[in-house]
């Protein structure tokens, strides 16, 4: 088993096909696209494949240490940050096709005009820890 | 096995650990033990004497533990003074173990942890599933909060509204898991009330059990959330409205007011309204005006614009909302509300996408959304 993890933006990822803010959808959509996501995470868990889900809100800072006895610096935030991460999905797979499958699969939710959004996923293998047998 | 009475015995075995002499750290872990062991074997054999059986175990979990202790300590030739063990006097000390796990010296998330541990009688595995953290995290944190508080003596009565402001936490920003952390509040409270004789508890109790009554009418079946003009009256809980009331209105009745008490009132009159429309924004604009008195709380004077666009039309609201700071939480979401009352959907749409942007939860980030989209599509024609 691998995990992967499915990292979803608000921005930075190449524009998806079908490309509407969501509150120009109609509330049906939004209903059936909510529904299209729980209904994939609770399969996963029947699958055995699935691990972590968790939602970010569009807003936070960048921070850093500033030395010694000194509080940590912060900027932002930013309005206009080119890479936004909107939330992620942490998947247990046999497989990076079947990671692929998945993100796939996703990627389909319903949108605007109840078609698939084909939006763009990021597909991130975890590091592994060191096997015991190497050779 | 009756949990629920397991628990409810646990802050008494605590007690009269502590009486013995113990010292509250290892009284609480030996008391944890304990009730790891009773809900591993009280299924198969059930004991005669539910409290009995777990005073003796305890007791004998606290002893194996400072003799093991004892002898580490002698390894490192420290001094060992431990207490004698003295009389056992039945009384209940229930109240002393809320304010000392409500310590002011603890963060909120710690009170909270200790609270549901020692006086709750939840597993560390329990708490840590009912707030989405590893078990490890969640027995540091109940660990450390039990070293701040082992100085603090315990028979010093202690602030009851700090004990308040735990169970609100506790009943308020419950996750999911097994435990129902709402009603555990409620159950905490309730024991609470019967422990000392406060309107202000009594008012929270009412407050919980008015909220709670809506519960199963404020989410749709698909999850999404129910706004309370919507919510199917018919499906709110008379009897935890009956009882929330009874509190109330016994406790209001001592004119000793405070802030649960008044927002239990708000409550009240909205479990009062047969329809929305029957509301009594009137009455309610009052109470908020009672509780920003009180608290002077800048999210209770948001509220209070929301109640006044009720009561004297969405002008009056927007006049009153204007009044308050553009970054309070869900300024937008109220501001969009009111603007859709007043006939403005192209403002409240961007309002409500905007609110949305700025929602602390998924639910309600949903449910904004879903709004704005009803304006627009409603706009579109």
């Amino acid at each position: 088993m691998a995990k992967y993890l499915l990292l979803k933006h608000y921005r930075g990822a190449p524009t998806p096909v079908n490309d509407v803010p969501m509150d120009q959808w109609t509330p049906e959509e939004i209903s059936a696209h909510i529904q299209y996501m729980n209904d994939f995470a609770a399969r996963l868990e029947k699958t055995g494949e699935y691990v972590d889900g968790q939602a970010l809100a569009p807003e936070g800072a960048w921070v850093r240490y500033d030395g010694e006895g000194r509080p940590p610096v912060t900027d932002g935030p930013f309005a206009e940050t080119k890479d936004l991460i909107a939330g992620w999905m942490i998947i247990d797979v046999d497989s990076y096709d079947r990671a692929v499958e998945l993100a796939g699969e996703l990627s389909a939710a319903p949108g605007a005009g109840g078609k698939p959004i084909h939006e763009w996923l990021e597909v991130r293998p975890f590091l592994t820890a060191h096997p015991t047998i190497t050779e | 096995m009756d949990e629920a009475l397991l628990r409810s015995l646990t802050p008494r075995v605590l007690a009269i650990l502590v009486r013995r002499g113990a010292d509250f750290a290892a009284a609480e872990d030996a008391v944890q033990d304990a009730l790891i062991e009773a809900l591993r074997t009280w299924p198969a054999d059930p004991p005669r004497d539910p409290k009995g059986w777990l005073v003796t175990v305890a007791w004998r979990k606290f002893l194996d533990a400072t003799r093991a202790d004892t002898a580490r300590r002698r390894r490192e030739d420290l001094v060992d003074e431990e207490p004698p063990p003295g009389p056992a006097p039945d009384v209940d000390d229930t109240l002393q173990l809320y304010f000392l796990c409500a310590h002011p010296s603890l963060t909120p998330s710690s009170a909270v942890a200790l609270t549901l541990r020692a006086v709750g009688g939840l597993t560390t595995r329990q708490i840590a599933h009912a707030y989405l953290v590893p078990e490890a995290t969640m027995a540091q944190r109940i660990s450390r909060a039990k070293r701040t508080v082992s100085g603090v003596r315990f028979d010093h009565p202690g602030d009851v509204a700090v004990v308040l402001r735990v169970l609100y936490l506790v009943f308020n920003e419950g996750y999911s898991g097994d435990i129902d952390l709402a009603a555990e509040a409620i159950r905490l409270t309730r024991q609470l009330a019967a422990a000392i004789d406060h309107p202000e508890v009594s008012g929270l109790l009412a407050l919980m059990l008015l909220h709670h009554a809506r519960r199963a009418a404020r989410t749709a079946p698909d999850g999404s959330l129910v706004p309370l003009a919507e919510q199917d009256r018919g499906r709110w809980d008379t009897a935890s409205i009956a009882e929330g009331v009874q509190i109330l209105q016994t406790a209001l009745a001592r004119d000793r007011l405070g802030e649960f008490q008044a927002q239990a009132a708000i409550a009240a009159l909205h479990a009062d309204a047969p329809t929305a429309e029957e509301t009594d924004w009137v009455q309610i604009v009052e109470w908020y005006d009672e509780l920003a008195r009180l608290t002077d709380s800048p999210v209770v004077r948001l509220n209070r614009a929301v109640a006044v666009g009720e009561a004297d039309g969405p002008r009056a609201g927007l006049a009153a909302l204007a009044a308050l700071d553009e970054s309070l939480p869900r300024y937008a979401a109220v501001a969009a509300y009111l603007h859709e009352r007043d006939g403005d959907l192209t403002t409240a749409a961007r309002l409500y996408a905007e609110a949305a942007q700025k929602a602390p939860n998924l639910a309600e980030r949903d449910h904004l959304t879903r709004q704005a989209a009803r304006l627009n599509a409603r706009r579109r024609g």
